[in-house]
This record gives structure tokens, C-alpha cells and sequence, in this order.
């Protein structure tokens, strides 16, 4: 009973919360980057009038089924963020996540334009590149928990950083991907003038753009709560160390975004490829070794 | 809320000399700023809301700029930007030019200038924030769509 109880509360808080906290997030990551790049920067609250102007706003829709996936992309973002906030399997989490992001391509090939779906096409490489980093951080935290479960990685008495330090670069590595976050921002950028204009999101406009915005704020809220996962145990003092970690990584994040250049899509591919199998790989490796 | 408080610029640059865009351009940097304003500069019209002209629009590129018009979505402003988008400049004269960005889309804002400071293009622009959201409450009074199906090109 008491677990149940538990479990809806998580899932409200996700529900209500995430938008907000997205909101400050990409406010605060505009405010910075701007600050970094010697600018004054928009107002903080910068990211909720976007949102709001882009409902006010007509939407060109450019076929029928493009509504309808952008808002099953949205229904499925939020659905991952509930299973993930109530506790449940984290594998699932990923799967779920992937195949938000594949509904996500299919809006972008469903158009005709062709810088539409150059994006989508660059977002399945983005998909190849970070996917088995995700796989491994799911093993990991089954390696460390003896469980999937969300509710049981954060009942450990070590936090899983602690052995697990490879897997946990390896996913702030993809997390600039999944963040789309230069130098990996291929499929589409929050900086202006891409080589192909605004790739993934280019067909989608006004308060379907709204809807997309809303169901990315979820996205990197849920993301960034996977990093907290790493330092959370069962004392209610490494909810502290778990923000302040998330503070410091998205902070770096920020960072790699405004020193490096985009890079061409097989540069992200074997790079990640490679920070996984070595990175990634090795800590389980050795962690299996050490265990028995 | 009024959608004033985002923004989100296209700039074209028909047949202009180059004076006015590097202007614009200048507009975004760290010494003017433009997103102070919560403005950003996209290329994409769909996700546009108002449009930077600049230049004298040649007999090539009036075809684009009508495209790019009709792509973005209700409610817009356009601004013609430059001496030369206003009404042709020294260029007026020239066979290929019609003579200013009035003579194919309905232009809202006029910032003159050769070339136009970046101040009083962002001046241009806050006035046609406050347009933009007058043209959104007359929308929402009328109930109404704001498209001009008259000049939607012809099938
Ligand atoms: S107004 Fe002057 S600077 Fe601007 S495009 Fe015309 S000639 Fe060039």
C-alpha cells in the first residue's frame, strides 16, 4: 500500500514538476552561455515566454500525421520519466526513451523537406552512437543493485559512482548527445545557423514547435535525474551530493558546448563507440573480475 | 502573456550590398545583444516570427521572398531593413530591382538607413514586437485566420 502511495507521488511530482525545473534548467543554460560568451544574455524566464508565444502561434501543418507523432512523442517522454520516477525498471526507461526519440524521426521523415530529414537521418546516428552506452549504464546499475529497479538502485548503502566511475563518464559523454549539446548538436541546435537550417524540427511549427518544446524539457529533466542516480543511496544527505553532482555536470555540459565546434557525424560515432567499449566495457570488466 | 516577449528573427538578405546584413549580424553580438530582448535569430520561417529584409529585392529573389512570407506562420511582422528594402535606395533605379520589399510582401516597419545602424534596427524590432502582439489579439477577436488566401500562388 504504502509503496503505491510512494509511486503516485513520484509520478506527480514528475508530472507537475519536470516543466518547471526544465524551465529554470534551459533558463539558467541560456543566462551562461551568454555570460560565456561575454553577452548579457535574455531574461531567466526566458525558455516559459518561448513556450508561451509558440501556443499562441499558428502551426503549418504539413501533413496528418505529423500532430499526432509529435504528440505521441510527448505522451511517450512523459510515460518514461513516470516509470523511471515511480520506481520501476530502469532498462525500460531506455527503451522506452529510444522509441520516443524514434517517433520523434518518424515526424521528421513524414515531411517532404529535405533538411527534415537529413535531421532525422543524423538522428539515427545520434541514436547508434549513444545507445549501448545506455545498455551498459542499465548493466552497471543491475551489477551494483542485484536489480533494475529504480527503487532498488536508490535503496544501496554505497553510492554506484563509487564503482562504477567509467560508466558514469560514459554517460555524461552521451548525455551531450542526448542533450543534442555542441560539438554533438548534428540533428539539430539551439545555436543559430546550422548548415541545414534547423534539420529535426524544421517541418514543425508554431504550437506543435510548443508541444516538442514541452516534451524536451521532460527529456533533459529526466536525463539529467539518471546522473543523480549514481550518487543517490538510502541517507537522505546524498539527495544533496545527487543536486550538486547534476549542477556540476550540466555546468560542464555548458561548458563543452561553447568551446567545441560541431563535429561530423562519424567523429561522434566512433568517439562515443569508443569512450563506451573502453570506458564503459572496462568498469564492468573489472567489476566482475573484483567481485569474484 | 504577450508573445512579444519571444521574438524569433528571419533575415533574407534580397540582393543587398552586404552593408545592411553585417548590421543585422552585428545586432547579435556580444556588444548589442539582440537576445536581451528574448530575440533569436533563426534561419527557419516556420519558426519565425518576424522578417528581415534587407535589400532592394531583384527580379530573382522576389520569388523567395513571397516563399518565405507565405511559409511563416500567423501572426508575423516584416521588416524592411536599409534605405535599399525600403524603397530601392541607390539602387532604384536599376533595371532588375522593383524598388523596395513593399512591392511584393505588405511590409509593417520601415527602419531606414545606409546602412541601417544596429540601434535602430533593434528599435525596428521592438516596435514590431508590440505590432506582433496587437496583430495576435486582433486575431484572437476576430476569431479569425489571418492568412490572405489572395495571395497564395495559384495552383
Ligand atoms: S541600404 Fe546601403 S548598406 Fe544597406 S543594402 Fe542598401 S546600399 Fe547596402
Amino acid at each position: 500500500m504504502n509503496e503505491i502511495v510512494i509511486m503516485i507521488i513520484g509520478i506527480a511530482a514528475y508530472l507537475i514538476l519536470a516543466p518547471v525545473i526544465g524551465i529554470l534548467v534551459s533558463g539558467y543554460d541560456r543566462v551562461v552561455t551568454a555570460r560565456m560568451q561575454g553577452r548579457v544574455g535574455p531574461p531567466f524566464l526566458q525558455p516559459l515566454y518561448d513556450i508561451i508565444k509558440l501556443f499562441n502561434k499558428e502551426a503549418t501543418i504539413v501533413n496528418k500525421v505529423q500532430t499526432a507523432l509529435v504528440v505521441a512523442f510527448l505522451i511517450f517522454q512523459v510515460f518514461t520519466g513516470c516509470i523511471f520516477f515511480s520506481g520501476s525498471d530502469i532498462l525500460l526507461v531506455f527503451f522506452a526513451l529510444t522509441l520516443a526519440d524514434v517517433l520523434l524521426i518518424l515526424t521528421a521523415c513524414s515531411t517532404n523537406s529535405p533538411y527534415s530529414s537529413m535531421g532525422a537521418q543524423r538522428e539515427l546516428l545520434s541514436i547508434m552512437a549513444y545507445e549501448p552506452m545506455t545498455l551498459l549504464t542499465a548493466i552497471g546499475f543491475y551489477m551494483v543493485a542485484h536489480s533494475f529497479n529504480v527503487k532498488d538502485i536508490i535503496c544501496t548503502d554505497t553510492p554506484a559512482i563509487i564503482k562504477l566511475p567509467g560508466i558514469f563518464i560514459g554517460y555524461v559523454f552521451i548525455l551531450v548527445i542526448k542533450l543534442r549539446k555542441s560539438p554533438f548538436d548534428l540533428s539539430t541546435s539551439h545555436h543559430a545557423h546550422q548548415e541545414m537550417v534547423k534539420g529535426l524540427t524544421q517541418d514543425i511549427s508554431g504550437n506543435v514547435l510548443g508541444v516538442f518544446e514541452l516534451a524536451e524539457l521532460y527529456a533533459s529533466v529526466l536525463n539529467m535525474a539518471v546522473v543523480g542516480l549514481f550518487f543517490i543511496t538510502n541517507k537522505p544527505i546524498s539527495i544533496l551530493w545527487a543536486l550538486i553532482a547534476i549542477n556540476v555536470v550540466y555546468f560542464v555540459i555548458l561548458l563543452i558546448d561553447n568551446i567545441f565546434p560541431r563535429v561530423k557525424w562519424d567523429v561522434m560515432l566512433w568517439s562515443s563507440w569508443i569512450v563506451t567499449f573502453t570506458l564503459g566495457g572496462a568498469n564492468l570488466f573489472l567489476l566482475d573480475v573484483l567481485k569474484s | 502573456m504577450k508573445i512579444s516577449r519571444s521574438p524569433w528573427l528571419l533575415h533574407y538578405d534580397a540582393s543587398s550590398c552586404n552593408g545592411c546584413d553585417i548590421e543585422v549580424l552585428a545586432a547579435t553580438t556580444p556588444l548589442y545583444d539582440v537576445e536581451r530582448f528574448g530575440i533569436i535569430n533563426t534561419g527557419n520561417p516556420k519558426h519565425a516570427d518576424i522578417l528581415v529584409i534587407t535589400g532592394g529585392v531583384n527580379a530573382q529573389s522576389a520569388n523567395v521572398v513571397k516563399q518565405i512570407y507565405s511559409q511563416m506562420p500567423d501572426p508575423k511582422v516584416v521588416i524592411a531593413a536599409g534605405i535599399c528594402a525600403c524603397d530601392g535606395g541607390i539602387f532604384k533605379d536599376c533595371y532588375n530591382i522593383s524598388g523596395g520589399t513593399d512591392t511584393v510582401i505588405p511590409v509593417d516597419i520601415y527602419v531606414p538607413g545606409c546602412a541601417v545602424r544596429p540601434e535602430a534596427l533593434i528599435d525596428g524590432v521592438i516596435k514590431a514586437v508590440a505590432l506582433l502582439d496587437q496583430k495576435r489579439k486582433e486575431a484572437v477577436e476576430h476569431a479569425s485566420c489571418q492568412v490572405d488566401f489572395s495571395k497564395r500562388p495559384a495552383k
